[in-house]
């Protein structure tokens, strides 16, 4: 419990870094002035944009599943975790993994592959931490007391080997000494490319959808007090989505000069995503049957059904997006910034905030401080995100029709700073969105400060019931 | 009970686990395994060939500054880009791109064509000042690149490790290779103080050059620009 009140913690407070930094970041875009120099350090949107995806993916929401799952496996199994010393290893490692992370990329020491910036002592730093994740979670599954393994766990499992797979092989590189944080890639060119974004999109993939889902198919039900909508829709959707994932990854190079085959494939395989995808929102969704009127009264179902939601749009606005023809207009545009982000808050933020309110009453055994400010946080963070990711939208589109706009002679009509003027507004709109969605989270933290002020650490946590994971399991 | 056969399943974790590592490594090994083996992807084009020592020390600069962040390094196939940047990428530029930077942002513009577009001292004024040149533009300035050392004491070691990778540097380039770079660093020198640029001993030996080496080397091994611009126009008729 201790571990997972940790996780809880950090996450937001890698949370609040983590926008903070996106903020700044955005501001800078409209701004140039606000790129500055403190003593040695370098804070220009180069060195922070690393930093701000860092902190957010793997601060705040794998902080969040570590919390989730550590709790959640333990209830589904009716077994504690298999190794104190892995859990709190797990805990200590990776927050220093992500205290060095944050200081080495403000020095610059990045090896520029996107959500992978980190060189490579962090590299490794991050495999010790990541097989100690797994063999705790192994061992606890093999301890189990409970025949049946639910769904939940089917998808930390997944994220647990492919987030491995992935991590290694696209991070083999070869350091120019092994005193120095600088190394090259072992792939050049457009290979080098092909692993970076079979890496990049399943990152999403296996690090903001499936544990994500986990968290959900456990929470959600929890939070509602009935089973979830259908064990045939997990059994379903968990094997296609997991399958069909994989193969997307070229969809961030189309019209690159990866071989067309590997494109066609990363865009037939994005649209069969849709199915996949949207099983997993129908299952929470129609979770909620004959408890919708709760939704008025319970923030964390608001949140909940809300981030649901964002997952059913933002994995049919992704497939859109990986069609050639849409491609060529939205690729390199803010079109891209405002997809990742409809997902990234509508469905990861909001989806573990939703989380850790369920968590961290129960962590110290006490009610949550106040409602009343859950429920604000929920409107303050779901304006912010329409005021984030309209306006994106709108700067993509404008961006990709000025790129290809051409006038009767068929010479360019607009020079690249034209199209930089024109989307300066929606920058700043953007940013406001963002500033809403951060405040939101400034007033989750004041709340959870408060609930752990009046709760205690120290009362013994009460057994789950009997038969949890067969009552989670036990719809359709 | 439909779908009864996957209680088994849910039943046995090392199963589960074996299954859903089968299921995740299908698309990998299809997408992964034979790009590794088809030439067009893997081989330089005629023309190509790896960093000098400046230029790489100045591609490490590019990437340790997250320029990749907010400008891409890859033309697309398209008759508005090629108009707006120059020939579209082609694989066998790349070969010797460790990592590539293809970027997946155009903040500003697309670099994979920008070597020779510019004369060096625009390259200068712009690290130092991008709205000097253009009052619009929202890149941070970089004017400590022009303030700092080139740090050289790795060169070396870096040539040694990407010929460790495949790149063909012959003996002499590594033995060299400081030697090289400051003599490829004296001709942008030079050309910067012929724009009329006054540059000291430390502006002469700073990371600046270096970023200026680099961004001039992009996208010109195919020899498609007419003219490279090393010096202002205005300065080349004297």
């Amino acid at each position: 419990m201790a571990v997972v009140r940790g996780f809880a913690l950090s996450a937001l407070v890698w949370g609040i870094v983590g926008m903070s930094v996106g903020l700044v970041i955005a501001l800078q875009l409209a701004y140039p002035a606000l790129n500055f120099e403190l003593g040695p350090l370098h804070l220009h949107f180069g060195r922070l944009r690393p930093i701000h995806t860092n902190a957010v993916i793997f601060g705040f929401t794998l902080g969040v599943v570590f919390a989730g799952s550590y709790y959640g496996v333990q209830r589904l199994c009716r077994v504690r975790m298999w190794s104190d010393f892995l859990s709190r290893l797990n805990l200590w490692g990776w927050n220093a993994v992500i205290v060095a992370a944050a200081v080495s990329l403000l020095l610059g020491k990045t090896s520029s592959k996107e959500y992978a910036e980190l060189e490579w002592p962090l590299d490794i730093a991050i495999t010790v931490v990541w097989v100690a994740y797994a063999v705790n979670f192994f061992g606890t599954l093999a301890r189990r007391r409970e025949r049946g393994l639910y769904a939940a766990i089917w998808f930390w499992i997944a994220t647990i080997l492919t987030i491995a797979m992935l991590h290694i092989f696209n991070n083999l590189e070869v350091p120019v000494s092994w005193t120095v944080w600088k190394s090259y890639s072992l792939y050049a060119g457009v290979y080098d490319a092909n692993i970076q974004w079979w890496y990049g999109h399943n990152a999403v993939g296996f690090l903001l959808t499936t544990p994500i889902l986990g968290l959900m198919y456990y929470f959600l039900p929890k939070q509602v007090g009935r089973p979830i909508y259908s064990h045939r829709l997990s059994i379903l959707h968990f094997w296609s989505l997991i399958f069909l994932y994989i193969w997307a990854g070229p969809h961030h190079l189309i019209y690159s000069p990866l071989p067309d085959w590997a494109q066609s494939l990363g865009t037939a395989f994005s649209i069969m995503l849709i199915l996949p995808s949207w099983g997993g929102m129908l299952n929470g969704l129609l979770t909620l049957r004959g408890a919708w009127d709760r939704l008025r009264t319970d923030p964390l179902l608001k949140m909940f059904a809300v981030g649901l939601t964002f997952y059913g749009m933002s994995t049919f606005e992704g497939p859109m997006m990986a069609i050639k023809t849409v491609n060529s207009l939205s690729h390199f545009t803010n079109w891209t910034i405002g997809h990742v982000h409809s997902g990234a808050l509508g469905w990861v933020a909001l989806t573990s905030f939703a989380t850790l309110y369920y968590l961290v009453p129960r962590l110290w055994h006490t009610t949550l401080y106040s409602q009343r400010l859950a429920e604000v946080h929920f409107w303050v963070a779901t304006l912010g995100i329409v005021l984030y990711v309209t306006p994106m939208w709108i700067s993509g589109v404008t961006q990709g029709l000025m790129w290809r706009a051409v006038n009767p002679d068929g010479s360019l009509t607009y020079s690249f700073i034209e199209t930089v003027a024109a989307i300066r507004i929606y920058d700043l709109i953007r940013a406001s969105g963002g500033a809403l969605f951060l405040s939101g989270v400034l007033i989750m933290f004041y709340n959870v400060l408060r609930t752990v002020r009046q709760g205690t650490t120290e009362v013994p946590a009460p057994e789950a019931p009997p038969g949890a994971a067969v009552a989670l399991a036990g719809g359709r | 009970m439909a779908f009864e056969w996957h209680r088994k399943i849910e039943a046995r974790w090392v199963l589960l686990t074996t299954l859903t590592l089968l299921t995740v490594v299908v698309g990998g090994l299809v997408l992964l395994i034979p790009p590794y083996f088809l030439q067009g992807t893997v081989e330089p084009i005629e023309g190509v060939r790896p960093y000098s020592a400046l230029e790489l020390e100045g591609r490490d600069i590019y990437i340790r500054e997250g320029c990749n962040n907010c400008h891409s390094q890859q033309v697309r196939p398209f008759k508005t880009e090629t108009d707006r940047y120059g020939p579209y990428s082609m694989a066998g530029e790349s070969v010797y791109d460790r990592p590539f930077l293809f970027g997946s942002r155009r903040t500003g513009p697309d670099l994979a064509r920008i070597g020779g577009k510019y004369p060096d001292s625009w390259h200068w004024i712009h690290f130092r000042d991008p709205r000097q040149i253009e009052p619009r533009s929202n890149m941070p300035s970089f004017a400590f690149l022009e303030e700092t050392p080139l740090d050289t004491s790795l060169t070396r070691a870096k040539l040694e490790t990407l010929r460790g990778l495949g790149h063909p540097y012959g003996d002499a380039e590594i033995e060299n290779a400081t030697a090289n770079l400051q003599a490829q660093a004296a001709e942008h020198v030079a050309a910067l103080r012929k724009d009329g640029l006054a540059l000291g001993d430390t502006e002469a030996r700073s990371e600046a050059i270096a970023l200026i080496a680099y961004l001039q080397r992009l996208g010109t091994d195919i020899g498609w620009r007419q003219r490279p611009l090393r010096t202002a126009l205005v300065q080349e008729g004297r």
